[in-house]
């Protein structure tokens, strides 16, 4: 799909970065500001932009009560940036309903990626039946799993696990997220099977379990389907 | 006396400035002084406490017995009352004065009714007075009243007139540092009159001496007393006055007395004699005791008493000593001259003629080497010394001993009547005379002249004509028998002595060599935590006691160590904390909290006192003898100065630890400083030449800069990380949050962090699919691997490879990163891991020093650990080590 016309919304209270990221994404996205949260939820509302870019430390309210008013009314793609390294902070952003989360300081090309993908997954018809990615493809209608052609063989966890991901991809999914989805509620917290099916369907579906290049660790947060 | 015209003398001068100084630091007391019981005493001191309230004192009434006199009780309304604390003692609920809600309180003037009140047991003093003493200590006015009777020195004369005894005295000492006395008089038919009319209380239990009290006779002469000692108040104030004034009188000679106490009843009335003569004389005095090796052999309860004499002395206001000597007429004397003495006093007790013939007697050879100075006798009735004397004579378990002598005497006659009919019969008492050698070399006194006595029967009965019986038919075997008696009497005398001397040299001996092995074991120990301990376990030792020391941390008094069985109560502190601040032993054998469980001695040195040790008996009946007092003061020299030592070491220490961490800092703010720096001066440099319009840079030169600037600036931000952890390391803000974490995972995650760095590099990972999940924060150790494989890609040149294993070992895992770099100088792979400390290398790698010391600092909070090593055939090996299961 076409890039060209995608209405970004930059909400940032730094001018220096809203400079740089309109310098930089300018060329390719249609570009809005907003320097504060109150002017973020006009501007989402007024603009109508596909994807919002939210920092957290903003100078009235905070980002992720910002991203959990927004998502009252709208599934509009919320990438968060911000100097909070912390993962209790990106949790807390992810869990309110961010797509993403980037740590400052932070490269364009990883931007415009994460947001490239994230235009994707909204675009995305909701009952695509076949993922493709690699040489991994999911057929979710007839439940098979083909790696470099070969079909791989899941327990239904690993193949539910794997169809959550496919569900959100591109989008960090924290551990609590994954568990409720896959295990349901009570079995928040239980990240050791989490660990081991992950671990398991990595050994299934990537070319180096050890290095992965689909199913990517999101360290101390959760994990992410990324698109080669 | 001095015919000088009179000066006033520098130190006297100096002295009435030191008083004035310290009356200024120091409360002032009044004492409402009555000579009876309903004088009026409270009365008069509410009163005056009323006047100064309407001069704005601040008057708070402490303890005030009002007896139910109404009278007296409305004088009390209008002053403030500090409520008693109820003392619980056997379930009774006896009212005390709060003197820690007085000090608390810190009024101006307080009222203390009753100064020689003794405190219900379980007081922190034992007597009131004391309470009043530290009142005064701390400052505080006090008003009390006081009955001439109580008087310490005065005791025996008020006894003399009443026919009782007081028991509750108030040391003169006391008395003396009173500020103001006011006497309270009421006329004896007035008061006679009070008491008929029931105005005047009195304990129901003295309802039947007060008839006898209560005569006029009695009252009179206590009345007289009363005024007689105020008056002598008086003159001892205005001739404090005069001296300093320059106004001339007839001055007191410089008298010094010193009394010898000896064991035995007569050491009280000695040193109440002493005290008069010296009061009368307005006389230093000193009360010195001589323990002779004689006196080794003492009864317990004798020495008890030594030590009661001797604190009485000093109550009453004397310098007290006590010598070690071989002669007591010696080492006084020699004391005497040494100080100045111009009077000595000493007991006489009576002994018969005989007795004095054979031993000699002290206050004869006092006399004779008395030279110029005066000795006064006192002498007394014998009564309880000579029965105490005689039970000194008697030796350890008499009975065996006593029968070895029988069986002497019996082998002896034996032996004589098998060759007695070959010997004259007067040969044969040199074989009596052997056996009574014997028995006095080894078997003491009373075996000694029982064995002559039983030898002289036994040879008088078999062997003197006519044989048989007892009677003597030549005049000559008298004098036989008399020369074994004596000779028995001596020789075991002579014994006695020397084994006693020899048994108090040992015991001696003992002492000293306990202290030279503490003081050994101190000087070899290093650091508070080893002295305490060698202190106690010495102590313990000696004294076969449990034993605590109490040292101020934080400003505030602990028990620093205990022996291991010994368990401080709050008490305990309270009682240590007492000590400490009065630098004066207390608790258990002392004045001050006699109830306390322990004895508590002061540690102190010149420069003040460091802590107290506490000594508690295994048995509550157990006190120490003075031997062992003398020696616990010693060791509590010995450990106050060695604790001071290691402190004066602590501190030393510290300020070392404080200029390297100087160094520390300095070292961090040159390397902060440049390697912030430096990537600021490439990005800028980048920046600034591609901005510049006049600088014309090709395509090739402006991606050079533009890809400076960038990989500048990823290594800032990462270096703005790694001090950012360090803060939180060592703030303490880093919280390991530990989860089941799946190595693998781990491994890739943190190669992924490394990222692009790896670009031209071979990695090698190999973890086994069975490792089980390892409990860890994920985040922070994933942290620890970046930075040994960004290390490890430092230093090793572009394009070598890197193995990352993991294997378990026991009970931890093992991450072990492997590079073919430069390796690491084997003096330096442990401190690789220290903050700030980097490898010289000739060549420019860059970085702070700090990611391994954060690895470190993060392994350290997961209970694992870190290493490095060098690799065969080159490069470096470093070690991550992880428990699996959390620890606790």
């Amino acid at each position: 799909m076409s890039e060209q016309g995608v209405r970004v919304l930059v909400v940032d209270d730094e001018r220096s970065i809203r400079r740089f990221l309109k310098a930089s994404l300018g060329s390719q996205f249609v570009i809005f500001e907003a320097t504060t949260g109150e002017e973020a939820l006009a501007a989402v509302t007024a603009n109508r932009p596909d994807v919002i870019i939210l920092d957290l430390g903003l100078p009235d309210i905070d980002g992720v009560e910002v991203t959990r008013r927004l998502r009252e009314w709208t599934q509009i793609p919320i990438i968060v940036i911000s100097v909070r390294e912390q993962e209790q902070d990106k949790i807390a952003a992810l869990d309110a309903g961010a797509d993403d989360y980037l740590t400052k300081p932070f490269g364009v090309g990883e931007l415009m990626a994460r947001l490239r993908s994230a235009i994707r997954r909204s675009a995305q018809a909701e009952t695509d039946p076949v993922f493709k990615t690699g040489n991994l493809v999911v057929d979710l209608n007839q439940r098979e799993v083909l790696v470099n052609g070969q079909p791989v063989s899941l327990t239904p966890t690993e193949y539910d696990l794997l169809r959550t991901f496919i569900k959100h991809t591109g989008k960090v999914l924290t551990h609590d997220q994954l568990l409720r989805a896959v295990w349901g509620t009570a079995y928040e917290s239980e990240t050791h099977m989490l660990q081991v099916n992950i671990s398991n369907l990595r050994r299934k579906i990537e070319p180096d379990p050890v290095r992965p290049s689909y199913l990517i660790t999101e360290p101390g947060v959760g994990y992410r389907l990324k698109i080669i | 006396m001095s015919a000088e015209p009179s000066r006033p003398d520098p130190d006297e001068l100096l002295a009435q400035v030191q008083a004035e100084e310290q009356q200024g630091k120091r409360g002032r007391l009044k004492i409402f002084l009555g000579y009876a019981a309903g004088v009026g005493k409270t009365f008069a001191m509410l009163e005056a406490a009323h006047q100064r309230k309407a001069e704005l004192v601040d008057v708070v009434v402490g303890y005030v017995e009002t007896h139910g006199r109404a009278e007296t009780e409305l004088q009390c309304s209008g002053l403030e009352i500090i409520p008693r604390l109820e003392v619980d003692y056997h379930n009774v609920q006896i009212p005390e004065m709060d003197i820690d809600a007085v000090l608390q309180r810190n009024p101006g003037l307080v009222l203390v009714d009753e100064l020689a009140h003794t405190n219900a047991p379980g007081s922190r003093h034992a007597r009131r007075y004391q309470d009043v003493e530290e009142l005064l200590d701390c400052g505080i006015n006090v008003y009390t009243t006081l009955n001439i009777q109580h008087i310490e020195s005065l005791n025996d004369v008020v006894a003399q007139i009443t026919g009782t005894k007081v028991r509750e005295t108030v040391p003169d000492g006391v008395i003396d540092a009173v500020t103001d006395i006011e006497l309270v008089d009421l006329p004896p038919d007035e008061l006679i009159n009070r008491l008929q009319e029931g105005k005047v209380y009195i304990p129901d239990q003295a309802q039947r001496a007060i008839q006898k009290f209560f005569r006029k006779g009695n009252l009179t002469a206590l009345r007289e007393l009363t005024m007689r000692r105020a008056a002598e108040r008086v003159d001892d104030q205005m001739r404090a006055y005069m001296q300093t004034r320059l106004i001339p009188g007839p001055w007191p000679a410089g008298e010094r007395l010193l009394v010898c106490i000896s064991p035995g009843a007569l050491g009280e009335r000695l040193i109440h004699t002493a005290r008069r003569l010296a009061d009368e004389l307005n006389a230093e005095w000193f009360a010195i005791y001589v323990e002779t090796p004689d006196q080794a052999r003492i009864s317990q309860e004798q020495r008890d008493q030594v030590a009661r004499s001797l604190r009485l002395a000093e109550e009453l206001g004397a310098k007290t000593t006590s010598l070690p000597g071989q002669s007591v007429a010696e080492t006084v004397m020699e004391y005497a001259h040494h100080h100045n003495v111009t009077k000595v006093i000493a007991g006489k007790p009576i002994h018969s003629r005989w007795i004095e013939f054979l031993r000699g007697s002290v206050v004869d050879r006092l006399i004779r080497l008395s030279g110029s100075i005066d000795v006064y006798v006192i002498s007394s009735e014998a009564e309880p010394s000579t029965r105490k004397a005689l039970e000194a004579w008697r030796p350890h378990r008499p009975w065996p001993r006593y029968f070895w002598g029988l069986l002497l005497v019996a082998a002896a006659t034996g032996l004589s009547a098998l060759i007695a009919p070959y010997i004259s019969p007067t040969n044969l008492i040199v074989i009596y005379l052997l056996v009574v050698v014997l028995a006095a070399v080894y078997l003491g006194r009373g075996p000694a002249i029982l064995t002559s006595v039983l030898g002289v029967a036994a040879f008088d009965f078999f062997f003197v004509p006519p044989s048989y019986t007892l009677a003597v038919s030549d005049t000559e075997y008298l004098l036989t028998f008399l020369g074994l008696l004596a000779v028995g009497l001596v020789i075991s005398q002579l014994t006695a002595l020397v084994r006693e001397q020899a048994e108090a040299a040992k015991q001696r001996e003992v002492q000293t060599v306990a202290l030279y092995e503490l003081g050994r074991d101190l000087t070899e120990t290093a650091g508070l935590e080893a002295v305490t301990q060698t202190a106690i376990a010495h102590v313990g030792q000696t004294f076969s006691r449990e034993v605590a020391i109490f040292l101020p941390v934080a400003g505030v008094l602990r028990a620093y160590a205990t022996s291991a069985e010994l368990s401080v109560s709050d008490n305990d502190l309270a009682v240590a904390a007492w000590t400490f601040e009065h630098s004066h032993p207390a608790g258990r054998g002392t004045n001050t909290l006699p109830e306390a469980s322990m004895r508590y001695q002061p540690l102190k040195t010149m420069r003040g006192g460091v802590g107290v040790l506490g000594v508690k008996p295994s048995a509550p009946d157990r006190f120490l003898t003075r031997d062992q007092l003398r020696t616990l003061d010693a060791f509590a020299n010995q450990i106050a100065l060695a604790i001071e030592r290691a402190r004066l070491a602590e501190q030393t220490r510290q300020t070392e630890m404080l200029e390297i961490t100087d160094k520390l800092q300095n070292a961090l703010l040159n390397s902060i400083s440049h390697d912030l720096r430096t990537p600021l001066v490439s990005i800028t440099g980048a920046l600034s030449s591609l901005i510049n319009d006049q600088l014309t840079l090709d395509e090739s030169s402006r991606r050079s800069l533009i890809e400076t600037a960038s990989e500048e600036a990823d290594r800032l931000n990462r270096l703005v990380g790694n001090l950012l952890d360090m803060t939180r390391l060592e703030s303490g803000a880093m919280r390991v949050k530990r989860d089941a974490c799946d190595l693998q995972d781990l491994i890739g995650s943190s190669l992924e962090e490394v990222g692009s760095r790896l670009d031209d590099r071979s990695v090698t990972v190999d973890v086994p699919d069975d490792l089980p999940l390892v409990s860890m924060d994920f985040v922070l150790i994933e942290r620890v691997l970046v930075n040994v494989i960004d290390n490890g890609l430092k230093y090793s040149p572009p394009g070598s490879p890197i193995e990352i294993r993991a294997h378990m070992a026991g009970a931890f895992v093992e991450i072990i990163v492997a590079d073919r770099g430069v390796g690491i100088p084997p003096e330096d792979l442990t401190r690789i891991f220290d903050k700030f400390y980097r490898v010289q290398r000739p060549d420019n790698v860059n970085g702070t020093g700090l990611g391994l010391a954060i690895g470190k600092g993060i392994v350290d909070a997961h209970g694992g650990f870190i290493s490095a090593e060098n690799r065969p055939g080159g490069g470096t090996i470093i070690t991550i080590a992880l428990p699996v299961e959390a620890q606790k």
